[in-house]
């Protein structure tokens, strides 16, 4: 039986050599650092969780109608009437937001260890065309539903390209095919929600790898695993990626789908966070839900967004503030001018610039979940007091933070006290 | 073959002049993909103007009617509202309607044609939510200084009953005016100001 099989194999291997390679080179012979931790679960979740989104999403179009009169409709009917339904479309709502939650911390982890930085530095802009890819991912899928937030949130991100001087209210037609959101709107999101992004995606996921594998992975020591090999040429503190990391990445898998299915089960609106209330209204171009908020992953640069007041009568500058706090990222490799990778030997001023931006970007999140009201208002007036919201000057501040998080690197990173970092990974 | 480093000139044309028609080429290809996005010629149609008859609006009473896709209110003001108006001027950021977010012949005072009749696209100039009314009863909620007008849920932008933006607010204009005629006394054109078109 077993010479049989092998007998298959070496007829497949004889004429496709390719296999038993490309086998060798990513998981069996591909040498990870033996020192990874908790952080290196979020790699291949993000995978992982890109895999629920595709099968999910192809049975989801089986029932689907990217029609504005049935839409709302099709999606009830989904939830109701579709044997398995409401499973696989909470399957896909849940696994938008567990998206977004593992690549927030597979970023920042790549911003504790360094791991954007030289050699790797292909690998990171990848990965935040990536992040891009599915910002845009989430934003069609999002009208879809044909729900009130779904009709109102697409307003309001269309309309951000209508400030663009000269050509936006034009541009903002185009993009929409219709002088507002409408049925034409709806059939090209769906067109690029389920074929061209998820092409681009899964595209830039390949070079994403490509290149890691090319260079290698880096660790929580930040020290290259390559430079100290053994006689056989394989790196000392490398293993092969399967089977250990498969094994580890298993049961990180393991623990990840226990939470998910918490979340799908018992919480798949999560208060309002995943999904919206507004939206098991139907999409009404008439009356506006009374207060507007994107999902969670998107609140922090919508802070930004209303944070920056109109300047010459146009809304543009907040418009491309918003812009540029997804784009700095692109520029982290070269802005941080550090000779050490891994906080581990860093000094104080990265540790603490880190830490003020988690900080700033979390309450960046929350302010963006709510009206600009949230927190009350100052009670003494001055000249400078545009508006006396003290939300809005919060996040005024945090956008600044923000900002001089990337500004100031390039100052902070190099005057930085740095230990000694080893030859060798730590255990 | 000479000198296989050299390479051959004629060769090399060929290749960038292959390379030039294939982009030319692919250029036009383009051109219907991108031209698809406008809006066809159904959408053009949906977009025509719309025929209002205002006789049933009391004084103080909000009309919403649909011009292409968009809710445009006419408002019928009463005289507390027009005399609000008076008293807004120094709390809003263009109260002389200097940017052109109307047509010429509402460019004045109350912003329209007849004192008592605001015809104004009911769409919030910072991102497009639609502001709600908040009469001047509604102190508790604005503020004791409110004089009454417009309020948007989104962004909180503040508008007074001239559609004047608040300073302060999000948005950055003033709601816009539609192109817009009256067909008779009870009956406006909106999305047209040429009588009988």
């Amino acid at each position: 039986m077993s010479t049989r099989l092998t007998a298959l194999w070496e007829w497949f291997d004889a004429r496709m050599p390719s296999v038993k390679q490309e086998y060798k080179k990513h998981l069996a012979e591909y040498y990870a650092p033996k020192n990874f931790n908790f952080w290196y679960y979020f790699g291949s979740l993000a995978m992982f969780v890109l895999a629920i989104q595709i099968v999910s999403g192809i049975w989801l179009t089986m029932f689907y109608k990217p029609d504005a009169t049935l839409a709302f409709g099709s999606v009830e009917y989904i939830m109701r009437d579709v044997a398995g339904g409401w499973a696989i479309r909470y399957i896909h709502s849940t696994g938008a937001s567990a998206f977004f939650l593992v690549v927030y911390l597979h970023m920042f982890r790549a911003m504790l260890y360094g791991s954007y930085k030289t050699p790797r530095e292909l690998i990171w802009i990848f990965g935040v065309l990536i992040y891009l890819c599915l910002m845009g991912e989430a934003f069609f899928g999002y009208l879809l539903p044909w729900g009130q937030m779904s009709y109102w949130g697409a307003q309001v991100i269309v309309n951000l390209f209508a400030s663009v001087p000269f050509i936006g209210p034009d541009l903002a037609i185009w993009i929409r095919g219709d002088y507002v959101v409408s049925d034409a709107t709806l059939n090209r999101f769906f067109a690029l929600h389920v074929i061209a992004l998820p092409l681009a995606l899964l595209g830039l996921v390949v070079v994403h790898l490509l290149a890691l594998h090319d260079v290698g992975s880096n660790n929580p020591d930040g020290v290259e695993i390559k430079k100290v090999k053994g006689p056989d040429g394989k790196p000392l503190d490398g293993i092969p990626f399967h089977p250990y990391y498969t094994v580890k990445d298993i049961v990180g898998v393991v623990v990840f789908l226990a939470v998910f299915c918490v979340v799908m089960f018992f919480a798949p609106e999560m208060g309002g966070y995943f999904l919206e209330y507004n939206n098991f209204v139907p999409a009404d171009p008439l009356v506006t839900p009374a207060h507007i908020a994107p999902v969670w992953y998107f609140t922090p640069y919508y802070s930004i967004l209303r944070a920056i007041p109109p300047l010459f009568h146009s809304q543009f500058p907040g418009v491309l503030a918003m812009g540029l706090a997804v784009l700095v990222l692109f520029f982290l490799p070269w802005l941080d001018r550090s000779p050490v990778k891994s906080i581990r030997y860093r000094g104080p001023y990265y540790k603490i610039a880190l830490g003020v931006f988690v900080a700033t970007f979390l309450v960046l999140g929350y302010l963006g979940t709510e009206p600009t009201t949230v927190w009350g208002q100052f009670h003494f007036d001055a000249f400078f007091l545009d508006t006396k919201e003290i939300a809005t000057w919060v996040a005024r501040l945090g956008t600044l933070l923000y900002f001089l998080f990337f500004i100031l690197m390039p100052w902070y990173t190099a005057r930085d006290s740095v230990k000694p970092v080893p030859d060798r990974v730590t255990s | 073959m000479s000198d296989a480093k050299k390479p051959d000139a004629t060769r090399r044309n060929l290749v960038v002049a292959t390379a030039v028609v294939g982009g030319a080429a692919s250029a036009g290809a383009a051109v219907p993909f991108v031209a698809s996005w406008f809006p066809s010629e159904r959408a053009k149609a949906a977009g025509a103007p719309i025929e209002v008859d205002i006789s049933k609006l009391a004084p103080g009473e909000l009309g919403i009617f649909e011009w292409r896709g968009k809710p445009v209110w006419v408002f019928r003001r009463d005289k507390s509202m027009l005399e609000s108006i008076k008293q807004t001027d120094a709390k809003v950021s263009d109260p002389n309607s200097e940017v052109p977010q109307q047509p010429p012949y509402a460019k004045n005072e109350y912003r329209s044609i007849k004192e008592q009749v605001m015809v104004v696209v009911g769409v919030c100039t910072h991102l497009g939510c639609s502001p709600k009314e908040k009469g001047a009863d509604a102190k508790a909620e604005m503020g004791a200084d409110w004089l009454g007008g417009f309020y948007c849920p989104c962004h909180g932008s503040k508008f007074d009953f001239a559609g004047r933006v608040y300073k302060g607010a999000p948005a950055p204009t003033n709601l816009e005016v539609p192109p817009h005629t009256y067909l008779s006394d009870s009956k406006i054109l909106i999305g047209d100001d040429k009588k009988g078109a």
